[in-house]
């Protein structure tokens, strides 16, 4: 899958994660009601790449595990198989010293920011805190210039390190998490959600900031967001996941313009069209189904209008096209299926 | 033009607090046809879901309506007194909120609250509440119908209870649905089958819609006109593809250039500087004064007086940008 001469191309190599959750009910009920340990796969069996200096989103519905993805890629979560090897290091298998120094060079900006800043701390303590942490700075006088630096570079004012977190609105309180993720200068950011709780114009802030920041460090995101409009903006290549599985990747201009999966297809005629054109809207029957028991063969099918027997029975590989997008899906690889333009 | 179905004239929602008089809806006036669906939009804390919750009567205290009017065919709703709005409540105007899983209760089946509606509004017996609440459920697309009516709202989907959430709105056939952010909570899949049943519901029972939403998206596709609200005013208000396509007031350009689209590639979107004031830190003039980026052009007058909304190209807009050289305009438009 990977040859050798792009291994330095490549900063962060996801190899058939997969993320096993025990959902069961406590031991006594199970041993008196009779039932089995149930096990929720959230993530299952997932590989992709990401090149230094580039996004890769991955977009999916609520439950199909890019929450999931990300924190075991941050190592908030183990594995349960597979490996993440960042930078050419498997992150399970390195040494403590290894794991700490490779920490430092990546960080992660979460979703809420009203759930992510401590409270009880001031602003100048919270974007400090990495920087303590990973042990990069221990003069004050020099911290303190460092977070006056950050604070700019997120286009706060330096005098705002000695408030408190409720002081600023939602927008100003992301800011503060970028500035935090950017203390220890890392090469990789993870990004969960980062805009969905907030309005879209300050949205369009926090958007263009990243992208400013992107140039000016030369960072590398893989960026979690389930409103494809801002992925589109914002990524070089997109993944789509449907029930913890991958099923295409491809760069951002061809997906868009030319999905091949069908559930790829679904998400994008489902998205609300500020253009108007007058095009139908082409609402796909069905829901995501419970991924506690998820269906046989491609987990799609039940909501696939190309669904034959096969796509029952076995569950399709990514398979890689010729113009380096892959896609899991037999009715793809098999060609009977037309290949549908994006309006 | 036909009689409108609902008339806000001047409507101020104020919350006295400990600080001080807190005005969240501003003097606003619009109206809605009948078959009509008008679209707010805002950020949040712009006073569009308070709109919403004003007209149907279910301000929370300390909120209240501190003057203006509303009208409902006519009628004046806004003075009623609690138990004369109950019989309007449900019956003539219908709603719709953003979580489906807090507005039905949890400990009843949806057979049960779909029936109670249904009879408190409507002279019939059980029996044939029951069947019309079964047609209910079979028209906002719910398979099965007769057995999932004695189902309780957890055993429903997401997608589903809001379906049921639809229905409940729809049981007395009112003339006026207020749907507050009623597809936020969704997935975009779900999101698109929810916006097409309600465009179709309103198309098929005439009925109008008040949509409150922040997603231009699906006002674009759902609505006939919009409403722009800014700091509990409205900023902007017509037709939908006027004001998406040409908008006239600088805060409605910087809110359209600031959405992400599909397809564009843009290297930077338009951003609108610094964030919407709090209640109590309102500036004079117009509110968007400090973060206008054509302030330039009209002077101090931005600061000083309020504009009111005038006519821009097709649609209407608070902005001094469009007044004609002198404060004659402001007279003849203050409707």
């Amino acid at each position: 899958m990977m040859n050798t001469s792009t291994t330095n191309k490549i900063l962060l190599d996801v190899r058939d994660v997969a993320r096993e959750f025990d959902v069961s009910k406590p031991w006594l009920n199970r041993v008196i009601e009779g039932q089995p340990k149930l096990i929720l796969k959230a993530v299952d069996g997932v590989s992709f790449t990401i090149n230094r200096g580039e996004t890769l989103s991955l977009v999916g519905e609520s439950g199909c595990g890019k929450s999931t993805i990300a924190r075991v890629v941050c190592g908030l979560y183990r594995p349960s198989r597979g490996e993440v090897v960042f930078d050419g290091v498997d992150m399970a298998k390195a040494s403590t010293e290894t794991q700490q120094q490779l920490r430092k060079r990546f960080q992660m900006i979460f979703q809420d920011p009203y759930a992510s800043l401590n409270p009880r701390w001031r602003v100048g303590k919270i974007i400090a805190e990495p920087l303590i942490a990973h042990g990069i700075m221990t003069d004050k006088v020099q911290i303190k210039k460092r977070v006056d630096e950050l604070l700019t570079q997120v286009g706060l004012s330096p005098l705002d390190q000695e408030k408190f977190p409720h002081e600023f609105s939602g927008g100003q309180r992301q800011r503060i998490s970028i500035a935090r993720a950017l203390s220890s200068n890392p090469e990789f950011l993870v990004c969960d959600e980062p805009t969905s709780a907030l309005d879209v114009s300050v949205q369009a802030q926090i958007l263009n900031l990243m992208k400013d920041l992107q140039r000016e460090f030369g960072l590398t995101y893989l960026f979690i967001s389930h409103n494809l409009a801002v992925v589109s903006h914002i990524s070089t290549r997109v993944g789509v996941m449907y029930l913890g599985r991958l099923v295409e990747v491809a760069d951002t201009k061809t997906i868009f313009n030319r999905p091949l999966h069908p559930y790829t297809q679904m998400l994008l005629s489902a998205i609300p069209d500020l253009k108007m054109t007058g095009k139908q809207r082409t609402p796909v029957a069905g829901e995501v189904p419970n991924p506690l028991n998820p269906p046989t063969g491609c987990t799609f099918h039940p909501r696939c209008p190309h669904a034959n027997d096969r796509c029952k029975a076995e569950a399709p590989k990514m398979l890689m096209a010729e113009d380096g997008s892959s896609v899991a899906c037999h009715a793809v690889q098999e060609k009977r299926m037309p290949i549908r333009l994006a309006a | 033009m036909t009689t409108p179905l609902l008339e806000v004239k001047n409507l101020r929602v104020q919350f006295p607090t400990r600080r001080g008089l807190l005005t969240a809806v501003d003097d606003i006036s619009f109206s809605i046809a009948p078959g009509e669906v008008l679209g707010v939009v805002g950020e949040s804390g712009a006073g569009k879901s308070l709109t919403g919750a004003a007209i149907i009567g279910l301000l929370e205290p300390p909120g209240r309506i501190a003057s203006g009017e509303i009208l409902l065919n006519g009628r004046r709703i806004d003075n009623l007194p609690f138990d004369e709005f109950r019989k309007i409540r449900g019956r003539e105007i219908g709603a719709i909120f953003q979580d489906p899983l807090t507005s039905l209760n949890p400990l009843y089946t949806i057979g049960r609250q779909i029936i109670e509606t249904i009879l408190t509004h409507l002279p019939l017996t059980p029996t044939q509440a029951r069947q019309r609440a079964i047609d209910l459920l079979n028209e906002v697309g719910i398979p099965a119908a007769e057995k999932r009516i004695d189902h309780y709202p957890h055993q429903f989907s997401g997608g589903m209870r809001q379906r049921v959430v639809i229905s409940l709105a729809l049981a007395a056939e009112p003339k006026l649905i207020i749907a507050d952010e009623p597809t936020t909570a969704l997935d975009v899949s779900i999101q698109a089958q929810i916006i097409t049943l309600i465009k179709k519901l309103c198309r098929e029972n005439g009925t109008s819609v008040l949509l409150v939403t922040h997603d231009m998206g699906v006002i674009a596709e759902t609505a006939d006109r919009v409403a722009v609200m800014y700091a509990g005013r409205i900023a902007e208000i017509g037709p939908v593809s006027e004001v998406i396509h040409s908008p006239r007031h600088p805060y409605t350009v910087g809110l359209m250039g600031a959405i992400p689209s599909v397809g564009e590639s843009t290297e930077r979107l338009t951003q609108i500087d610094g964030s919407m004031p709090r209640l109590n830190a309102i500036p004079s003039g117009c509110a968007f004064n400090p973060r206008c980026t054509r302030k330039a052009e009209v002077g101090a007058r931005c600061t000083s007086e309020r504009p009111s909304l005038l006519p821009a190209g097709k649609t209407e807009a608070s902005c001094w940008l469009y007044a004609s050289t002198t404060a004659d305009k402001k007279q003849t438009v203050n409707a």
